[in-house]
């Protein structure tokens, strides 16, 4: 087994169940690598090392009286700043919250408590989720723990950077467009992106509330299914979360054996996809097909619109929903405003970045009267165009596979230009669009030692099918359990 | 020139739930600021809003209620604008579906007297949609202050057709739909604790023509008697500024009830633009015909119907209907003694609740739920009367008595020896008599055909009896005995 930080919940739960560990022993362990990496990673907003270890504790009082609550009980799970926990900060790393302190539990936050999790440290991020380097945080670049002069990806770039470095086992992500895919596939860990409406958003600062989903960053295609487990299901806090019956993930991947007919859409493998990559991703096609799988292609026709409808439909939604930080309740408030309209213009320019600020002008413009129904409601016109391609792959094909980013992690600083970043998500962010699952499962590395992920799509709400295909990948092969030289 | 006047008003009700529209905490009026709360009310970063049913029950059965077509989807929108009382810097509305559209408000017109039933109308809705409030600012000297309690109560928003022609048609306007709203058990419509709210759009054209003039808006008419002087006010200024060569400009304009006069407050080159959008938190709502007819099942009858039925079935005049149909316990309260009064004694049961029992409820300061005197007591003295065992000023007394002490009134009667004289006595003809010979004139007028003339044979009798003989018996003695002069 490997030192304790770098274990999978998995192993760590057998490990806790068999008396060979505890909870306070694993906290340790995981706070001692924090400390000992996290100046040169910077995952991290905050930690708090006296609340992990008190729930360490009860965690073992829980299991020492015969009362554990299952795979997830006692293991240091890291948390996004976006993701509402009580009484710690919740920053969406920007300067807008840097002093707020969550009075509440996100619905996700209670469902680990339920089973067991040590809720552990505050995950850096792209300010309110917007970007896809982390070079966007109001407060610090997270570094790759690969190559800490390159990005970790964003926006969840700290959860990321987190579990690669061993400082969590694992972490939650939210996911936009690509920002729990892309950085997974960047720092060589499994990232899962739910159907939209498994997972309950209440708690989770709304960045594009029609896009928006929490999920896992985990170590292994097993952990995820542990992690989404705990997660998921409907939650009468959040009207657009769906009432199903939720299947025992974990299981599924053993019952669930293939072989499955895998769709490969040529829109995804064209220009400005890195060589290395598509050959990563190829020789997981090939794995594939040797195990009996059909591989088939398929045509998402309507792709090459993914990035401009995500960017008017993203936009929209932002501009509202970041309208509640005005400085009047809570948050950043300008010292020296004159008057409500002055506070409101000070507090905002002084508390959001340029990114943020971008966005919202983006978003005001695209609702403004006379320009909705040319951007707003196209674009939603395009969105249903663009599910509609994926549904009728759907008739042909179990799963989609693609590569999660078109090249491995950039040097910090590279992409200056908005609209080069942007298309770091070409590959995730119709997924958002369609509301599908999606996993990014790490698959290998360049020539240059960078990691690369792929990416499985799955049916709505069929996410046991979908892992159960990540799986067979997954447990075959042990990119995702490499370790970075830090 | 003549002018007419073109209005349309728009009505904001709030709903009486028990929690707010979005989130569970309560809603309600007069609590310490901030204090009905919650994160979702605060819009704390993360929380999402979840409908409240019972609000779309509440607007459904106005919508019934006012014979509005039901939209089977409806959906919510944000209307986003910056303004402190507003939490989230949205607000949560239906902007292109709202639940209820069509309908309309039967109004009555003043009569020309009175007691005289007036003509009745319908006023046109455009729709009624549900909304959040907003909460409330309190401006001091240096600061002002911010008070959320208000915010996210289930607020309507009811529009009218700009087919209101004139102020007092405005005031009977928001008279109905308050009963209605309050027979819904929709909303307490108190407009003090802003329940009920209404801005009205007004115009004017001259006579004859059909396009509309430029509208101007009027805010804060926070009584329905100021919305009726508000829009004459505001129909007489605009005919000025017209006739002294002017020419209306489209803006909104603020009216102060105290001293009945009216400023600008801004132009329509600060018009907002609200930046509507569907809220992808919160998913359409379909409404079955199975909802719809499950409210259905609870609307309750409306004050014009029943007036009219109370005008058939228990020969009530106008006078009577105009006072009990608009406030239902008190309706509910006649039509309980009427029928244990039992027929032909509706109307008498109807001048004792109007008359007595409001006036010895308005003097105690009682609501009518907490009157002593209950409607077998009403019925019961009238059928005392009825019977003539007991005189119209003997009963007056027993009423005041009983609503002080909550005594049935035959047991008032007997305690206080109150029951009118035995009826067919020696004596009581002896009193007719006695007043016949002392009263030729009266007696010649009567027989000479003036019916009245006849009442001033009865003063005498009574002052005589002491007040205690029978006026029926009276009546019938006298007719007899001057038959046979």
């Amino acid at each position: 087994m490997p030192p304790l930080h770098f274990s999978t919940i998995a192993e760590l739960s057998d490990a806790l169940a068999a008396g060979k560990t505890t909870s306070v022993d694993l906290t340790r362990a995981v706070i001692a690598r924090t400390q000992a990496v996290e100046e040169r990673v910077k995952a991290f907003n905050s930690y708090d090392t006296a609340d992990a270890l008190a729930q360490a504790a009860a965690s073992d009082a829980r299991r020492a009286a015969g009362l554990s609550l299952g795979p997830l009980d006692g293991i240091p799970v890291g948390i996004k700043d976006v993701i509402a926990v009580t009484g710690q900060p919740l920053t969406a790393s920007s300067k807008m919250l840097a002093n707020f302190v969550s009075p509440y539990d996100a619905t996700v936050t209670e469902k680990l408590r339920k089973a067991g999790a040590v809720i552990w440290g505050r995950l850096n991020l792209d300010e309110f989720a917007m970007g896809s380097s982390t070079e966007n945080s109001a407060f610090h670049t997270t570094r790759n723990p690969y190559d800490l002069e390159r990005v970790p990806g964003g926006s969840s770039g700290g959860s990321a950077a987190a579990l690669a470095a061993g400082e969590a086992i694992a972490t939650l992500g939210s996911d936009t467009g690509g920002s729990i895919r892309q950085p997974a596939a960047l720092c060589n860990v499994v990232g899962l992106k739910p159907t939209y409406g498994l997972v309950s958003r209440y708690g989770l600062i709304a960045f594009a509330s029609s896009l928006d989903q929490i999920g896992p960053f985990t170590r292994s295609v097993e952990d995820a299914a542990i992690t989404l487990q705990a997660i998921a299901g409907h939650d009468e806090r959040d009207s657009t979360s769906v009432r199903i019956e939720i299947p025992d993930y974990r299981a599924a991947l053993r019952t669930k054996k293939g072989p499955w007919r895998i769709g490969i859409p040529r829109e995804y493998f064209g220009e400005g996809l890195d060589p290395e990559v598509a050959a990563a991703v190829e020789k997981a096609v090939s794995f594939y097909e040797k195990m009996g799988c059909e591989i088939k292609n398929v045509s998402l026709p309507h792709t090459e619109y993914g990035v401009g409808v995500y960017y008017i439909i993203a936009t929209a939604e932002c501009s509202s929903n970041l309208s509640r930080y005005d400085g009047v309740r809570y948050g950043h408030r300008s010292a020296d405003a004159k008057d409500i309209v002055d506070l409101y213009f000070k507090s905002r320019a002084e508390g959001f970045g340029p990114e943020v600020k971008r966005r919202i002008i983006l978003g005001t413009y695209v609702l403004s009267s006379g320009y909705y129904d040319a951007y707003y409601l196209r674009a939603q016109k395009v969105r249903t165009l663009i599910r509609q391609d994926f549904l009728n792959a759907y008739d042909e094909v179990d799963a989609i596979l693609t590569p999660t980013s078109p090249t491995p992690a950039f040097k910090r600083g590279a992409k200056a230009d908005p609209l080069a970043m942007y298309l770091c998500d070409v590959y995730t962010i119709g997924v958002n669009l369609a509301g599908l699952p999606g996993i990014s499962v790490p698959c290998g590395f360049s020539s240059g030692g960078l990691p690369i992920g792929m990416q499985l799509i799955g049916q709505p709400f069929k996410e046991a099918d979908l892992l159960a295909i990540a799986h067979a990948y997954d447990s075959a092969h042990d990119w995702s359990r490499r370790t970075p030289n830090l | 020139m003549k002018y007419e006047a073109v209005i349309g008003l728009e009505v904001h009700v709030q709903i009486k739930t028990r929690s707010k529209m979005f989130t569970r905490v309560a809603a309600g009026y007069g609590h310490p600021a901030n204090t009905l709360t919650d994160p979702v009310v605060l819009a704390l970063p993360g929380v999402l809003p979840v409908m409240n049913k019972a609000a779309l029950d509440a607007i459904i059965k106005a919508g019934l209620l006012l014979g509005c077509d039901i939209a089977p989807v409806c959906k919510w929108d944000r209307k986003n604008y910056f303004y402190p009382d507003s939490p989230k810097n949205y607000q949560i509305s239906q902007y292109d579906q709202p639940i209820c559209l069509n309908g309309s408000v039967e109004i009555e017109l003043p009569g020309r007297a009175r007691n005289i039933q007036g003509e009745h109308k319908k006023i046109a809705l455009t729709r009624i949609h549900l909304e959040e409030d907003v909460g409330k600012l309190n401006h001091e000297a240096f600061d002002s202050l911010v008070d959320y309690n208000r915010a996210g109560t289930p607020l309507m928003e009811i529009v009218s057709e700009p087919v209101i022609k004139s102020a007092e048609e405005a005031y009977a306007y928001l008279t109905s739909l308050r009963a209605t709203m309050i027979y819904g058990g929709i909303s307490d419509c108190d407009m003090e604790k802003g329940q009920l709210r209404c801005d009205a759009n007004i115009s004017i054209r001259p006579v004859g023509e059909t396009r509309l003039g430029t509208k101007v808006e009027l805010k804060n008419l926070n009584s329905i008697s100021f919305v009726r002087d508000g829009i004459a006010h505001e129909i007489k200024r605009q005919i000025a500024v017209v006739e002294s060569g002017g020419v209306i400009v489209q803006e909104t304009r603020d009216y102060d009830g105290m001293t009945g006069t009216s400023q600008s407050l801004r132009s329509k080159e600060m018009a907002h633009d609200y930046r509507y959008f569907p809220d992808p938190d919160l998913m359409p709502v379909k409404v079955d015909e199975a909802w719809k007819a499950r409210i259905h099942a609870e609307c309750p009858e409306l004050p014009f119907a029943k007036q009219t039925r109370f005008q058939g079935d228990y020969s009530l005049p106008y006078t009577l209907t105009s006072v009990l149909v608009w406030d239902q316990a008190l309706a509910d309260y006649f039509e309980e003694a009427a029928k244990l009064a039992g027929p032909g004694k509706a109307q008498a049961v109807g001048n004792w609740i109007v008359n007595d029992l409001q006036r010895e409820l308005g003097a105690a300061n009682l609501d009518l739920a907490d009157a002593r005197v209950r409607p077998a007591h009403i019925a019961e003295l009238v059928k005392l009367i009825d019977a003539g065992t007991l005189l119209s000023n003997a009963a007056k007394e027993v009423f005041v008595e009983m609503a002080a002490t909550g005594e049935p009134p035959a047991a008032i009667v007997a305690k206080r020896g109150l029951a009118a004289a035995p009826t067919d006595t020696a004596e009581l003809e002896q009193w007719c008599r006695d007043a016949i010979a002392a009263n030729a004139k009266s007696v010649a007028e009567f027989q000479a055909g003036k019916e009245s003339a006849i009442n001033g044979l009865k003063g005498p009798i009574m002052k005589a009896s002491k007040g205690k003989a029978n006026p029926k018996l009276v009546d019938e003695t006298l007719r007899r005995l001057l038959a046979g002069a």
